[in-house]
């Protein structure tokens, strides 16, 4: 007897859940993985943040603590701190009661319920998403999954291996009025390649004059320069300048609590009342798809957020991994220099975050997954939590070979 | 007085009204968004939360009280929390994108059995979701892209939990009605939901709730449920089974799967949505899983490979913590065995209260038959109550339950079950 699905087709894997499939089940004992985005230790390991740990047992000793339902939009404490946190112990909206926020199943839970809000309520119809050129691959599927039409702004330039302002700045005045701009406000994804505050202040004035919406998307506050309000800049500066927005917020990194799904989605808006309508509306929609989202995750890091001295600490966790990365970039940088590695490599310590736009090629990546068992994506991009003292030599000469000969 | 620094007058003009624009008053995005109501069961728990009588009593949400009316955190739960904070070889690295392999594993063999010949034919597939709620948003996602019959609807129980309609509308797919309860006999309808069976297109979809019915408590016997697959054959409907309750039902795990397993050996495919909120205790942490039976090891890959695809693009990958509990507990004979007896404490429990709530019906002579109090099975019970008489019951004896009637039983005990039933007297006498 048929099946009812037979005709279904089968999906290819996700490319990166794909690429550390194949980095595990390789034996090579010199293997390195720089594919995704998760933070590693000298040793190579996953690192449990000693704060969270500390959090953790604070929490299984708490017997007042139960797993009800926590509400639609989330645990509250954990809402208003990842509000703060973005927007500024000050900022002016929050104190205008003007901010909502709808906690999330991480980064791609804010970023899917901001879309799929915009996908029922953004009064221009058929208005498309904007993402940058290159962006995180899921960026086009949550947009596309919710049927908003999703087009590409210029960003990367392969020449300076910087960013393209012009031609960012071009597609923001091309666009159709009252467009989607989905922004990173800090350690871009993959290229590393951040705005300048000058930069962000045009964008700004782009974005004011063509009546655009801005939708950030921050995965990695506190990675980029290690202070999370100097990452928080753009947004609050944005704020600034009036703009109502959403800022979907992953923890996922900067607690490094990724398989825990803490996220939020914070919502500036123009008054309170709109505000709550529009959280009324984000509250209806999560009812049907998770209706209520984990309380593990949000309540490790609200429990945190909210002491004075876990805070610390975690500043201090936030830090020590910010600077590791920090000192990788300085250690490849050095050693393809030491080697004579054909080309600039400015590029390497100048970008900031997790990642690393190495700017080589399609078949360069090929013959280094094959040939030397280093895993990462198709465009260069090598997330450099994957490197330490031990493995950043055999990286770099891997590199200069097929640089050299590919 | 013009010098080269001084704008134009018409210059000038343009920088005022481009400032007095920034400033004043443009509107908002979203002006015209329209405020939606406040879910009806979380605005229920609030009014019971802002109540300060002291004899309220919450009826509402289907979560578990014990006698002291409080929550309760599983002994097992908390053994396993235990294990896991001591464990120094966990970390909170990405789970796959359908999940942690040994906690599908489990749950499939949960709801299908130990000794399912679907799994060891390997046509069976699971997907981690967001509990309950994310295993039917996740299968209903599925069929709104790739059911083969297009524009089929999916029928769900009159009644039926609110949020059924609400998720499947949500990804564009029509729903429909099945008759269930019969507010005559206060038992099931059977020859309305097999009508609507046989005159719904064929290749339709029907939601169906394996034990346990919420809201009425109803659940077909072993003898409907071959009716019930019969008629299904015969036109080639997709049976969705929604499972909340596997254990809370008559307290035994393998009893309360058998119209699933029922339908496997009559060779359907189906797709099931479990929970593990209700059996676990586990309701904030999202613990869930879709199991999904296929005619082939081939389809079912393909189902799985979509379904990946499409969590992808919404969650990404399911949150770890609540799985890992339920793995561990149901990995482990010691752990299981200690579940099983935690589950029936609840169970027991809840059975009992049924009984001593009928005791005080019939004492105080409450107009009306109340077998349906005991006859009915899992966590809720369908008094047949009507909206004024909960009105009533709401506003004077500030007791809270929704407005179809439905209580949880979970929320009585020896302390508030007199006192209730006082108010379901009052009210059934003169409302």
């Amino acid at each position: 007897m048929a099946s009812i699905f037979e005709n279904v087709v089968g999906a290819p894997a996700d490319v990166i859940f794909a690429l550390t499939a194949a980095y595990k089940a390789d034996t090579d004992p010199k293997k390195v993985n720089l594919g995704v985005g998760a933070y590693r230790t000298e040793d190579g390991k996953p690192w449990v943040l000693p704060v969270v740990h500390k959090a953790d047992h604070i929490l299984v000793d708490d017997e007042n603590l139960d797993h009800e339902y926590l509400p639609i939009l989330g645990l509250e404490n954990f809402r208003k701190a990842s509000a703060k946190l973005i927007l500024g112990e000050d900022s002016k909206a929050i104190a205008e009661g003007r901010v909502g926020s709808a906690q999330c199943i991480s980064g791609t839970g804010a970023v899917y319920t901001g879309a799929h809000f915009l996908s029922k309520h953004y009064p221009f119809k058929g208005a498309a998403c904007y993402i940058s050129k290159p962006t995180w691959a899921n960026h086009r599927a949550i947009f596309e999954g919710v049927g908003i039409p999703v087009l590409e702004y210029p960003y990367w330039d392969a020449e300076t291996k910087g960013l393209d302002l012009k031609g960012m700045l071009g597609a923001m005045e091309a666009a159709p009025s009252g467009s989607i701009f989905l922004l990173h406000p800090c350690a871009h994804n993959p290229t590393g390649v951040d705005p300048t505050p000058d930069q962000w202040k045009q964008i700004a004035d782009v974005m004011e004059a063509r009546g655009h919406f801005t939708f950030f998307d921050t995965a990695y506050q506190g990675f980029a320069s290690g202070s999370l309000d100097k990452d928080a800049y753009s947004v609050r500066y944005f704020v600034e300048r009036g703009f109502e927005m959403f800022i979907a917020q992953s923890f996922s990194k900067n607690f490094g609590l990724y398989s825990e799904r803490a996220g939020n989605l914070t919502i500036v808006a123009k008054t309170p009342e709109i505000k709550n309508t529009i959280e009324s509306q984000i509250a209806k929609a999560q009812r049907a798809v998770i209706s209520n989202p984990p309380a593990y995750g949000s309540r490790v890091v609200s429990l945190v957020l909210n002491d004075e001295t876990l805070y610390k600490e975690w500043e201090e966790n936030l830090s020590s991994m910010a600077n590791r990365i920090i000192a990788m970039r300085q250690a490849l940088f050095d050693e393809l220099v030491a080697l004579g590695t054909p080309g600039t490599w400015n590029h390497i310590v100048d970008q900031i975050g997790m990642f690393s736009f190495t700017g080589l090629s399609t078949p360069q990546v090929k013959v280094l997954k094959e040939k030397y068992h280093c895993y990462l994506t198709d465009n260069g991009r090598i997330s450099m939590a994957g490197l330490n003292t031990k493995n950043v030599k055999y990286f770099a000469a891997a590199v200069d070979d097929v640089v050299r000969n590919v | 007085m013009s010098s080269s620094t001084q704008p134009t007058p018409a210059l000038r003009l343009q920088q005022l009204s481009s400032h007095i624009a920034k400033k004043a008053d443009k509107p908002s995005f979203f002006e015209q968004v329209q405020e939606a109501p406040a879910d009806v069961i979380f605005a229920l728990t609030s009014s019971y939360k802002a109540d300060s009588h002291a004899q309220k009593v919450n009826l509402g949400v289907g979560a578990y009280r014990t006698e002291e009316g409080k929550p309760w955190v599983l002994p097992v739960v908390k053994k396993a929390d235990h294990i896991m904070v001591e464990d120094d070889n966990l970390d909170h690295e990405y789970l796959p994108i359908l999940g942690l392999e040994p906690f599908r594993k489990a749950a499939v063999k949960l709801i299908l059995g130990a000794n399912s010949k679907a799994v060891t034919e390997g046509r069976t597939g699971a997907a981690q979701c967001i509990s309950g709620t994310g295993a039917v948003y996740t299968g209903a996602h599925f069929l709104s892209k790739h059911y083969p019959i297009k524009g089929a609807a999916c029928y769900i129980s009159k009644p039926t939990w609110a949020n059924h309609r609400a998720i499947f509308e949500g990804v564009g797919m029509q729903v429909l009605e099945y008759p269930y309860w019969d507010p005559a006999t206060k038992g099931l309808d059977l020859k309305g939901m097999l009508g609507t069976m046989q005159s719904a297109p064929n290749g339709s979809i029907f939601l169906m709730h394996p034990c346990a019915h919420n809201p009425t408590g109803v659940d077909p016997t072993n003898d409907q449920w071959r009716q019930i697959a019969d008629v299904m054959e015969a036109k080639g409907h997709f049976p969705f089974f929604d499972c909340a309750y596997q254990g809370f039902a008559s307290g035994s795990l393998d009893k309360d799967a058998y119209s699933v397993r029922y339908f496997v050996d009559r060779g359907f495919e189906m797709f099931i949505a479990q929970s593990f909120s209700k059996n676990f205790g586990l309701y904030s942490e999202r613990a869930g899983n879709l199991t999904i039976v296929a005619r082939s090891v081939e389809v079912k890959n393909r189902i799985e490979s979509q379904i990946a695809k499409a969590q992808r693009a919404v969650i990404s990958n399911p949150p770890a913590y609540g799985s890992r509990i339920v793995s561990l507990v149901l990995n482990n004979e010691t752990l299981y065995g200690e579940w099983e007896q935690n589950l029936s404490t609840m169970a027991n429990r809840i059975i009992d209260m049924r009984k001593v709530l009928y005791d005080e019906l019939v004492r105080l002579g409450t107009p009306g038959t109340w077998n349906h109090i005991v006859d009915q099975i899992g966590m809720f019970s369908f008094t047949g109550l009507t909206v004024p008489q909960v009105k009533v019951l709401k506003e004077k004896y500030h007791v809270y339950l929704t407005d179809n009637g439905r209580i949880s039983m979970a929320g009585l005990n020896s302390k508030n079950v007199k006192y209730f039933a006082q108010a379901v007297d009052f009210v059934v006498r003169n409302h």
